[in-house]
């Protein structure tokens, strides 16, 4: 490309298409990417001749056979009879769900340990400084190993639960609180919840551009939360009140009903996310740091209180040193779930497993892992590049 | 010219050797001077080394009998220990020449993965382990209970089956090592621990108090286990499969390790075959004809191989039961060598 454009201004003429450099750059270009696409397929056509030879079935019909194994943790229905394919989707939700929690806790911890680090108060920024150093030189399989079992041997039997409220139980199988169950109506709930959020969102560019024009700041945070969490209640009585609750209840061995969180899970989330956090603390403080102080100085000498000095001074030229490494990181996080097999977390690599060893579908489900890995890890950093080009530098 | 190295070098990146498939497994395992055998990571009984690196169990003396039928030399043999997800690759992409790790022969093995099951060396069937103290006599009243298993493997179908045939919910929790698995049944994850019974008195002796544990009577599976070799290599098959033959006939003729020698003298026509003094019953699977004589000199027999490993003398103290021999109450059973 590059070479393109540039002979696209300049033209230089060798009289000879031999000595012509925008020739010579085509023909390599079109060298390089003939003997990539060769490679490639005789990498596809020779493992095909291969399993043919060797009479392995191969191709992705076993994705529509009945699974007839068990997942202890499925966000949609999912049965012993259900499909394959329907068993991969359950482990792929799986993921996404602790990648998605891992992430919000380890961004929340990784900034308030990142501040932390650079707090006046010689305590607090000492056990910041502990907490980074010990956590991140840890390898995270270990970690992992350590809150589940840490967790499983300190929490007691189902039938001796620690009970709070006579109606969230804590043992040995998991965490259990009391459902939300919605009858009819319960969908106007979820819509006034809706609306909250389109309403708020309105609303703050509204005030935004309010602010712009006549300077008066709006309380946009407070009335976000009120329409938020007013709307849906208000509905909520509107309606009649049309959800019961379902408590969890003891029968033979375990707790059934209710909303229940596993050990698998919780040791999960809190692994990838306190050993993640450790990392972001550091790439937060390194932002900050990259902000001169002669910023604050500055603002401090036009008037601004430090709070606002810090949310609109600091922090946006913090985020432009912050985003890019912190994309990295979530990434890891994501990617670092798959070491959940080791902790029985039924996640995609967990789950793909079993299927990989009932069908011997070996390539297929390998190859299904990493698709699924790559679209997981190219949206999330698309969304980053597309935060990270907002809050760039414009400049005017 | 690029383009005629590439299937080569493709074939070599992705270790599908030429030959894997080619029907000459003998010729290379001759050529190069050993068996490459694939076992299990450490599996006490039936393959597991010592601190020395030494291998032993039922499933390597097979290939140790395997290495005798064709060297005479019980210790031709490397071994490969293979993850339950790794073993059929590596059988079908050469890169060992035997699998003998505990597998158990299913219909979709056998027919989709391009393999060949030799036989049976082994009747196991999936049971439970639970604590004395939950009060349970049979897995009939395991309704609700949580089941600690491992991954990838058929004891996470069998238990499911188990379970939805007698209409009982449960929950799975499912480790990819075993090891993992015995540890979260101590620390009280589970009701229930399931898997192949010979391994649930292998893994009894490995928690905080044993005999705070039971194992529950049902056997809720079939699982024969036997070698695995790959499809398409008759003469190969046809060795691996008379090998182990050889194993259970001399144990039912009575030859051992012991007396093979002066057996050798035997007035038995049964006895003068299998040791190849009559017939040349070697020559025609292309060893020679003293192929048996040297496997039970490198091994014994069936019934001390199972002795030495498993039997009640071991820290497993497995009884003979599904597996003693036809004529003993137990259904090992070998065809004639005649």
């Amino acid at each position: 490309m590059a070479i393109q454009e540039h002979s696209a201004t300049e033209k230089p003429s060798r009289g000879s298409l031999l000595h012509d450099p925008w020739v010579r750059g085509l023909f390599y270009q079109v060298v390089v990417v003939g003997l990539v696409v060769a490679l490639g397929w005789e990498i596809i056509s020779n493992t095909m001749a291969n399993l043919a030879r060797q009479n392995i079935a191969s191709g992705f019909d076993f994705l529509d056979y009945t699974a007839g194994f068990g997942i202890i943790q499925a966000l949609v229905h999912y049965t012993e009879t259900s499909s394959y394919g329907r068993a991969l989707y359950v482990g792929f939700l799986n993921t996404v769900l602790v990648a998605a929690i891992g992430v919000l806790f380890a961004t929340i911890l990784g900034f308030i340990a990142g501040v932390a680090r650079l707090s006046s108060n010689w305590i607090i920024a000492k056990l910041a400084y502990l907490y980074v150093e010990i956590l991140r030189n840890i390898p995270l399989l270990l970690q992992i190993f350590f809150w589940y079992f840490a967790v499983l041997r300190s929490v007691p039997s189902p039938r001796n639960s620690v009970t709070f409220l006579e109606s969230i139980f804590i043992n040995n199988r998991g965490i259990y609180t009391p459902r939300a169950i919605f009858q009819e109506g319960g969908t106007l709930i979820g819509a006034a919840f809706l609306i909250g959020i389109v309403g708020s969102i309105v609303l703050h560019m509204w005030a935004r551009k309010r602010q712009e024009e006549t300077g008066q700041p709006f309380p946009s945070v407070l009335s976000a939360l009120g329409l938020i969490i007013g709307l849906p209640v208000i509905a909520f009585f509107v309606t009649g009140m049309p959800v019961t609750v379902e408590y969890p209840v003891l029968r033979g061995f375990n707790f059934v009903g209710g909303l229940k969180l596993t050990p698998e899970f919780v040791a999960l989330v809190l692994a990838l996310s306190i050993y993640t956090a450790s990392f972001i603390a550091e790439i937060v403080r390194a932002g900050i740091l990259a902000v001169s102080h002669g910023q604050t100085e500055a603002a401090n000498a036009l008037g601004l209180r430090p709070r606002p000095t810090l949310r609109l001074v600091v922090i946006p030229q913090a985020m432009r040193v912050i985003i890019p490494p912190l994309t990295s990181q979530y990434l890891n996080l994501t990617k670092n779930s798959s070491l959940a097999v080791a902790i029985a977390y039924p996640d995609l690599v967990s789950v793909g497993g079993t299927v990989l060893n009932q069908t011997g579908q070996a390539i297929e489900v390998v190859g299904v892992w990493m698709l699924i890995y790559l679209s997981l890890s190219l949206t999330t950093s698309a969304f980053m590049n597309w935060y990270n080009q907002r809050m760039a530098l414009v400049e005017r | 010219m690029t383009i005629k190295f590439l299937p080569l070098a493709m074939g070599a990146a992705l270790g599908m050797a030429v030959t894997a498939a080619s029907g000459a497994t003998l010729d290379d395992v001759k050529a190069k001077g050993f068996v490459q055998c694939g076992v299990s990571q450490g599996l006490p009984g039936f393959s597991n080394p010592d601190s020395a690196g030494n291998w032993s169990g039922l499933d390597v003396d097979y290939c140790r009998a395997l290495a005798a039928a064709i060297f005479n030399d019980g210790a031709a043999v490397k071994f490969t220990p293979l993850s339950a997800k790794e073993r059929f690759t590596a059988l079908g992409t050469g890169e060992i020449d035997i699998l003998s790790r505990n597998t158990t022969w299913t219909m979709t093995r056998d027919t989709t993965l391009g393999l060949n099951f030799v036989g049976v060396d082994y009747y196991d069937g999936q049971g439970f382990m639970a604590r004395k103290s939950l009060g349970v006599s049979s897995a009939l009243e395991l309704s609700g209970a949580a089941v600690c298993t491992n991954t990838g493997t058929t004891t996470e179908l069998n238990v499911a089956d188990y379970f939805r045939a007698n209409n009982m919910p449960y929950d799975v929790v499912a480790f990819e090592k075993s090891d993992e698995v015995v540890q979260a049944y101590d620390a009280g994850r589970c009701d229930v621990y399931t898997t192949d019974a010979f391994g649930l008195y292998a893994q009894r002796l490995k928690l905080a108090n044993p005999d705070e544990h039971m194992v529950l009577p049902e056997i809720i599976s079939k699982e024969p286990f036997g070698p695995v070799v790959r499809q398409g290599d008759d003469e190969w098959f046809n060795i691996a499969k008379w090998t182990l033959f050889a194993l259970v006939n001399a144990e039912e003729l009575g030859v051992t390790k012991a007396n093979v020698d002066e057996m050798k003298s035997s007035d038995n026509p049964a006895i003068k075959r299998l040791l190849g003094i009559e017939g040349s019953f070697g020559e025609t699977i292309g060893l020679t004809n003293d192929w048996a004589y040297n496997i039970i000199k490198a091994v014994g027999n069936y019934g001390e191989v199972f002795d030495a490993n498993v039997g009640p003398d071991t820290p497993l103290g497995i009884s003979r039961g599904l597996n003693a021999l036809w004529s003993k109450g137990g259904i090992m059973y070998a065809p004639p060598i005649r």
